[in-house]
């Protein structure tokens, strides 16, 4: 019971971090039905950033509180990573709209590459860490542990959802970006100004994976150049899992993932223990007899979740939980 | 001086001439019908004149300037609005945001909710169904969305294009109410229809579009009486 309670905890966790990055990629599908395959990319730029400020600031002596640092962390890698998606927008996507569906998934690919080898070149091919400065409590619920930094990212994610939804249905560019991601050409005659509303869904989309960059950096307390790429997949599955285009499905998406790889990685010991059946081999007895578990696969297999739940969904239902129709949009 | 003049415009597809090279003139207040048959170019036409179309040659003098390229959503804070073939509505969009985007160019709050009040006096129907998505309404409903969000921008110039397409007869005669209700209150109209006769019946002047190009122009009553429009478009 305590394992399900706190893999429940880190799967929230993890989740939420899915979600966040997982709105850009559905955003942007909404809106122009591109998949932003360099959104991974935004994410781990943003975590570099972030832990190049926090960790020169620390450095500095400033006597600066920590979490005032960690907020000028992430007060600089909002604005990077949203000029960076703004300049992929301008340079790469918009020249190809109208374009066949092939030429800007290649673009995004190519994008996504260039920005990871950008980034090795300013932050050098070694896993920089993240420093810890925030003093990171740790609360016991009911046999489980939670940390700080664990109720400060599952809040923020909260609220960043909340004001996400907020301006998508409330504000007058959320109502434009609606209209441009149902039918661009009737948004146009209506006064939008198409260029600027897509333009803004990737600056947006940036801005959060920028804060997802800072989370993701803070919880495992380690950042890479390439650590956008398996990030941005599974937050891409999340998107899928959900029903891609469609925001409350990113979210929903997001946190099933986190629950079911955090679940997976915490019972997947057990499930694949062949003490449970050891009577196959006498060999095998022996062992069990000896160590207790023989355990085929462990948690490093974690990972292998979120792809099966993505076949799955492909499988199943293309169209995600909340999706509405699949077929030529994909 | 007219308010819209249209000089040799032409309009492809690629490689493909809808529109070649047409001369189109409406003054202010003025109703005009465009007729023709289908894969004429009247659509093409009012695109283009929308700004979703760029022309390939010619110009469009519209309030006596060139407005010949410029994109569609400049051209509706110039005061032009269309209101596009099938409707096009936003589906997932409610009847009530559907209307918000018609005066997306409006920033007089309060003129926009005395506005929105008038389109709902108008059509009642959409008053009662101004929580539903659009994508739920019926042709009919959808086809007043539409005619009440082109309204929404306070357009000068009101391009339709074929508004009583698909509606049972009952709903052609109340759009057609509408248009000429709209008409007396100034707004200059370009329609296009499918619906030659009620189309003419309505308008002062008529233009009769052929393979693209403009092959007769007159008085409506002198079209409606004509023998070949009566034969090509009135079904006599
Ligand atoms: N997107 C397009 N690509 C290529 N050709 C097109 C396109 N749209 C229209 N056309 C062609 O241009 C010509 C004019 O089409 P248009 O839609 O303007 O006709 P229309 O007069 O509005 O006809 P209808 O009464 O059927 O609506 C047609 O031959 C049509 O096939
Ligand atoms: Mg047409």
């Amino acid at each position: 019971m305590e394992v399900f309670l706190q893999q429940i905890i880190n799967g929230l966790t993890l989740g939420s971090i899915y979600a966040i990055v997982a709105l850009g990629y559905t955003m942007v599908y909404g809106i122009v039905q591109l998949i932003n395959f360099a959104h991974g990319e935004v994410v781990m730029i943003g975590a570099m950033v972030a832990l190049t400020v926090i960790g020169s600031l620390a450095g500095a002596n400033t006597g600066m509180p920590p979490v005032v640092i960690v907020l000028a962390g992430i007060a600089c890698a909002v604005p990077v990573c949203m000029a960076v998606g703004y300049t992929m927008e301008r340079v790469a996507y918009r020249p190809l709209r109208g374009a066949p569906r092939l030429a800007p998934l290649i673009t995004a690919i190519g994008i996504s590459i260039i920005l990871q080898h950008l980034a090795m070149l300013i932050w050098s091919r070694n896993p920089l860490s993240f420093p810890q400065i925030i003093p990171n409590p740790v609360f016991e619920i009911a046999g489980a542990n939670v940390s700080g930094v664990q109720i400060a990212i599952i809040s923020l994610s909260a609220l960043m959802m909340l004001g996400l939804t907020a301006l998508v249905y409330r504000t007058r560019l959320g109502t434009a970006m609606r209209a441009t991601s149902e039918n661009p050409q009737v948004a146009g005659l209506m006064g939008v100004n198409i260029n600027r509303v897509i333009a803004s869904t990737f600056v947006i989309g940036a801005g959060l994976g920028a804060v997802a960059g800072v989370m993701v950096g803070t919880y495992y307390g380690i950042a890479h150049y390439t650590m956008g790429a398996l990030l941005g997949l599974k937050a891409f599955s999340a998107a899928v899992l959900g029903g891609i285009g469609n925001l409350a499905g990113a979210m929903l998406g997001g946190i099933l993932l986190g629950l079911v790889e955090a679940l997976g990685a915490g019972y997947i010991g057990e499930l694949t223990d062949l003490c449970h059946v050891s009577w196959i081999s006498t060999g095998l007895a022996e062992r069990c007899a000896q160590d207790g578990h023989v355990v085929l696969m462990g948690s490093n297999y974690q990972d292998v979740f979120a792809f099966l739940v993505l076949i799955a969904v492909l499988v199943f239902r293309p169209s995600g939980l909340l999706g509405e129709r699949v077929g030529d949009r994909a | 001086m007219s308010l819209l003049e249209v000089r040799n415009l032409k309009v492809a597809y690629g490689g493909i001439v809808a529109v070649r090279g047409i001369d189109l003139e409406v003054a202010a207040g003025e109703l005009v019908a465009l007729i023709g048959a289908n894969g004429a170019g009247k659509t093409t036409t009012l695109k283009a004149l929308a700004g979703v179309l760029r022309p390939s040659g010619g110009s469009v003098h519209y309030d006596g300037a060139s407005i010949t390229h410029d994109p569609s959503h400049r051209l509706v804070q110039r005061g032009i609005a269309l209101v596009p073939e099938g409707r096009g509505v936003f589906a997932r969009l409610t009847v009530e945001e559907n209307l918000g985007m018609g005066a997306y160019i409006r920033d007089d709050r309060h003129e926009v909710r005395a506005d929105l009040d008038r389109i709902y006096a108008l059509f009642p129907r959409l008053k009662e169904r101004r929580a539903q998505t659009a994508g739920t309404l019926s042709g009919g409903e959808q086809q007043m969305v539409a005619i009440g969000r082109a309204l929404m921008s306070r357009p000068k110039l009101l391009l339709l294009d074929e508004p009583s397409m698909g509606l049972a007869p009952l709903m052609v005669q109340k759009i057609f109410e509408v248009i000429a209700s709209i008409s007396a209150q100034g707004v200059t109209i370009l329609l296009v229809e499918q619906n030659a006769r009620l189309a003419l019946q309505a308008a002062s002047r008529g233009y009769v579009m052929e393979s693209g190009a403009i092959t007769l122009t007159d008085a409506a009553s002198t079209l409606l009486a004509s023998e070949q429009v009566r034969q090509a478009y009135l079904g006599e």
